[in-house]
């Protein structure tokens, strides 16, 4: 990636986060003097300005990129997470024009930041393709599926800020702690990001050697072993608080190729989130979603139920068409089948049913609510699912990571 | 028997739940009269819910209910989770799944493909429940269309005040025939610059649009039922092939189960340029590939002159498959294959090379020596293509030349008897066969490059993408736009409004206010009630 590109994603970036800036001034800075609906106004427009620069840099940076680098758009971890926090806000932007609701912007576009975040810490390079992937096919395909999960990542905010309004300021409820919950999982991804980002700079790096299958494999550890392969033996290993060897040593039956450092990574991503968490409780002595609960306690509940419901509606057709109808055209190029039932593919279909059972669970069951917010929120949980751990964890044909 | 005869005089079907003519709630319980009421599929009555004697009646009503369809969907989702936990059985590195997946994966596998999830997706129970989905779509959607489409054809511009003040978006004012109508001349005209189309009758008002969008589920699920239909037709004999075969280059082969022939001219495979890598790899110096390739010739066979004839010609590159009348055939494999041994035979003795020959691997030659010059012979006494050890006895592990060995029979004019000689590729047999005169050097190993195409017919696929496309159509109908309503009735000195929307009922608010400005009329949004439907 040269540097005229690496200044457009961080451009990007600046953006998105001067956005989520700008919508939380909106939203939290309410009572001043210039009067509020204009001061709601005013930062609200500020919001969106700032989305739609970020959104028409990232569009420049992934022109730029398709032809000055390998020609694709979202083939790597990288570029698709990348494309994914576009396709985010260019949701985002879609149902604001629609709905006008700053507060939603206040919690989307950090969202879009912390996905960009999270892109980075997967290889920039642009890696030339293997045949199967160099199909036009292949970039509608991707393209229009990651569209599609932007819109449900809207709906699933939307989701959020409904149970936060409605049990956020609930003590005692068990809505209020798996909210709570729900909360706690999204600070331990941005607890993996960071520690990701920590390591990085330091540029640490292990290595540990252990059999697998009758082989002597090793495995490139980028995070402090605390876990290491059953059976290990420490090839090399940056000095960390004076650890020599990892603490722990993976169960057995994780037979994975790099099942071990995934595990170890999981369990910083834990640790550090844990510790972000902790740090907050003490700092603010209230739980996540009691401080968020002012933030949104002026909203409509049935409005921001409906933009759950709209969000989604809008992104079915676009997800059905490129993550299912498409992705098997392409199937059927590269390799001769149109469907293969191929973990990913079954991933894809297992989040088209969620989608499916939501849609009519909400229009002919009568789910509205909380309800429906759940369902918005797990629909998100199974895409990230598909997104990290299939990617990571199963080896098919989409694990390009 | 419920009385279906409503105040208004119009006969409705049992069932019925709103008056087809005037709207007018028909079977409620006192206590529901304030609440807004259930517009789903207009109050319309369904066979499911009218018949329940015969067992085609219980079947048709289990099938035609959303939350046995709901379950059916939770259920397929859940057993397909299962079938991600391992690797289903075609994308083993095992012909035998039996011993695969409790040696890789213990306990767990044995389990595991003892319970048929390692080959999930094809067993009857997965299809019978996408069975199950499919019967569920058409009843559904059969039980539900009907009624509705009746009701909505035949709408009536004159409502019942009860059915307008119960919509969840309502009105309700006195003032006199003259005003109301003046009233209902500027909403139309607002409503008309909305896009709305409006019907009058009398004093009363209809103003109406996308209705069409009510359609949008059930154009979706007809095209889920045609793409069921597609996946099903792929089972029936001569709809559906798929073969694979190895062509070598400068190879014909039949294509199987085909009227056809292929010969692969030549096969590569195209690395990608230092140039178009990024700089760290361009470095480094490892090659990447690009793309494999197989220029193919299609053939038929003339029935009378047994001749083949090319009918097609075309470069096979992953991504980009020989299309020719419905068959397919698609680069799947790349190989390159032992083709052919020089041998050099050398005297030891005087330490010159006396001659040399080529075997051919595919087709040795077992009758007759090989002839070299100065009257030496050689002859293949054993040949093992896959050669290997199996209780101190040579045997040949497959007919694919993957390690070819030979036992030669050497015989020149300097030697009184032949001499038996080894010649293993890979292996160096001097030490072995030190007393031996001749000595056997492989100078030169000959390959060939062959491609591994698969092959399909899949006279299904029109089907189903017309029936994907048919659903993404049906769902963009019905998720893009929304079916919106404003009665308007003037009646004894009081106009009253109901406006109903199937979905985005904010939109609708927004819509509604604008096509009102100016006017005095007081438009009532609750904030409960609210309910979308497809």
């Amino acid at each position: 990636m040269n540097t005229w590109m690496e200044n457009l994603l961080l451009l990007t970036f600046v953006a998105y986060g001067l956005a989520s800036v700008a919508f939380a001034v909106a939203v939290i800075g309410r009572k001043r003097k210039s009067g509020e609906d204009n001061h709601v106004r005013r930062w609200g427009r500020a919001g969106i300005v700032l989305s739609i620069i970020g959104a028409a840099i990232q569009v420049m940076f992934i022109i730029s990129r398709f032809f000055i680098g390998g020609r694709s758009i979202a083939s790597s971890m990288f570029e698709f997470t990348a494309f994914l926090a576009f396709a985010i806000v260019l949701a985002f932007i879609l149902i604001y024009y629609l709905y006008r609701t700053p507060t939603l912007g206040a919690f989307v576009l950090p969202l879009a930041v912390i996905l960009l975040a999270y892109a980075s810490v997967f290889p920039k390079e642009v890696r030339p393709l293997i045949p199967a992937l160099q199909s036009h096919w292949l970039h509608i395909h991707v393209t229009l599926a990651a569209l599609g999960e932007g819109a449900f990542a809207v709906a699933f905010i939307a989701g959020l800020i409904y149970l936060i309004r409605v049990v956020g300021n609930q003590r005692n409820s068990t809505h209020a702690r798996y909210l709570e919950l729900t909360l706690v999982l999204v600070v331990m991804f941005v607890g993996y990001i960071l520690v990701s980002f920590l390591f990085a700079g330091l540029g640490y790096e292990a290595a540990i050697q252990h059999p697998l299958n009758g082989e002597t494999i090793q495995q490139e550890y980028s995070l402090p072993p605390l876990i290491g392969p059953a059976g290990g033996e420490v090839v090399k290993m940056d000095p960390f608080l004076g650890l020599e060897r990892p603490l722990f040593e993976a169960p057995s039956w994780m037979k994975g190729e790099k099942a071990a450092s995934k595990t170890n990574t999981v369990f910083w991503s834990i640790i550090a989130g844990l510790i972000l968490y902790g740090l907050f409780r003490a700092l603010a002595r209230k739980r996540i979603c009691e401080c968020l609960h002012p933030m949104v306690k002026n909203l409509d509940p049935e409005m921001v139920d409906e933009i759950a419901y709209r969000a989604i509606a809008i992104g079915f057709p676009i997800f059905t068409l490129g993550g299912l109808v498409f992705a098997s055209i392409w199937a059927h190029y590269a390799w001769g089948r149109f469907w293969g039932w191929d973990p990913k593919e079954v991933w894809a279909l297992i989040t088209w049913f969620f989608y499916t059972a939501y849609l009519h669970l909400r229009l002919n069951r009568g789910w509205l609510g909380l309800k429906s917010s759940w369902l918005a929120v797990g629909g998100f949980v199974i895409l990230m699912f598909n997104l990290i751990a299939i990617n990571l964890v199963f080896a098919g044909l989409h694990s390009y990571a | 028997m419920e009385n279906t005869k409503c105040d208004c005089g119009h006969n409705n079907p049992v069932g019925t739940v709103l008056c087809e003519s005037c709207g007018k709630p028909l079977v409620e319980e006192m206590d529901n009269q304030k609440q807004t009421l259930d517009m789903r599929y207009e109050g319309a009555a369904r066979r499911s819910q009218t018949r329940n004697r015969a067992l085609i009646d219980k079947v048709w009503n289990f099938f035609s209910s959303v939350k046995v369809a709901v379950i059916l969907i939770l259920i397929t989702l859940a057993v397909s989770i299962l079938g991600t936990i391992l690797p289903q059985e075609q994308y083993i590195p095992s012909a035998r799944p039996e011993v695969y997946y409790p040696q890789q994966y213990g306990v767990v596998g044995e389990i595991y493909y003892k319970l048929g999830l390692s080959d999930l997706y094809s067993s009857w129970p997965f299809r019978l429940l996408i069975a199950m989905i499919g019967v569920s779509l058409v009843v559904c959607s059969l039980d539900r269309v009907l009624p509705l489409y009746r009701a909505l054809k035949n709408q009536r511009v004159t409502k019942d005040p009860v059915f307008l003040t119960r919509q969840r978006i309502h009105a309700q004012q006195e003032m006199t025939e003259q005003e109301g109508i003046a009233l209902m001349d500027r909403l139309a005209e607002g409503l008309s610059r909305k896009r709305y189309h409006v019907r009058r009758e009398g004093s009363a008002l209809l103003a109406e649009k996308g209705r069409f969008s009510r359609w949008g589920p059930y154009i979706n699920h007809v095209g889920l039922i045609i793409l069921l239909l597609g996946i099903l037709l792929l089972r029936v004999p001569g709809f559906y092939l798929n073969e694979f075969v190895f062509v070598r280059e400068g190879e014909t082969k039949p294509v199987p189960r085909t009227p056809y022939y292929v010969k692969n001219e030549a096969a590569s495979v195209v690395f990608y340029d230092p140039e178009e890598l990024p700089p760290d790899m361009a470095e480094s110096g490892q090659s990447v590939i690009k793309q494999y390739e197989t220029k193919a010739v299609l053939f038929t066979k003339d029935p009378e002159t047994g001749e083949l004839e090319p009918v097609h010609r075309q470069t096979i590159r992953v991504n980009h498959p020989l299309q020719y009348q419905g068959v397919e055939l698609f680069q799947s494999d790349f190989q390159t294959k032992l083709k052919g041994l020089d041998l050099a035979v050398r005297d030891k003795k005087t330490g010159k090379t006396i001659g040399s020959f080529t075997v051919d691997l595919e087709n040795p030659k077992f009758r007759e020596p090989y002839r070299l010059s100065g009257g030496v012979e050689v002859r293949i006494l054993e040949y093992f293509p896959d050669f290997a050890m199996e209780e101190n006895r040579p045997i040949t592990l497959s007919e694919e030349p993957n390690r070819p060995a030979f036992v030669f029979e050497v015989k020149t004019p300097e030697l009184k008897e032949p001499e038996k000689s080894w010649v293993i590729a890979g292996t160096n047999m001097d030490e072995v066969q030190k007393d031996n005169r001749y000595e056997m050097k492989l100078s030169k190993i000959q390959t060939v490059n062959q491609s591994g195409l698969i092959v399909r017919q899949q006279k299904g696929t029109p089907i189903i993408f017309s029936g994907a496309m048919i659903f993404v159509i049906g769902l963009v109908i019905g998720f893009y736009w929304q079916h919106r309503r404003v009665w308007i009735r003037w009646k004894e000195g009081i106009l009253y409004l109901g406006a109903h929307t199937n979905k985005n009922w904010f939109g609708f608010r927004r819509e509604l206010e604008q096509a009102a400005e100016g006017t005095d009329l007081r438009l009532v949004f609750p904030t409960s009630g609210r309910r979308e439907n497809g």
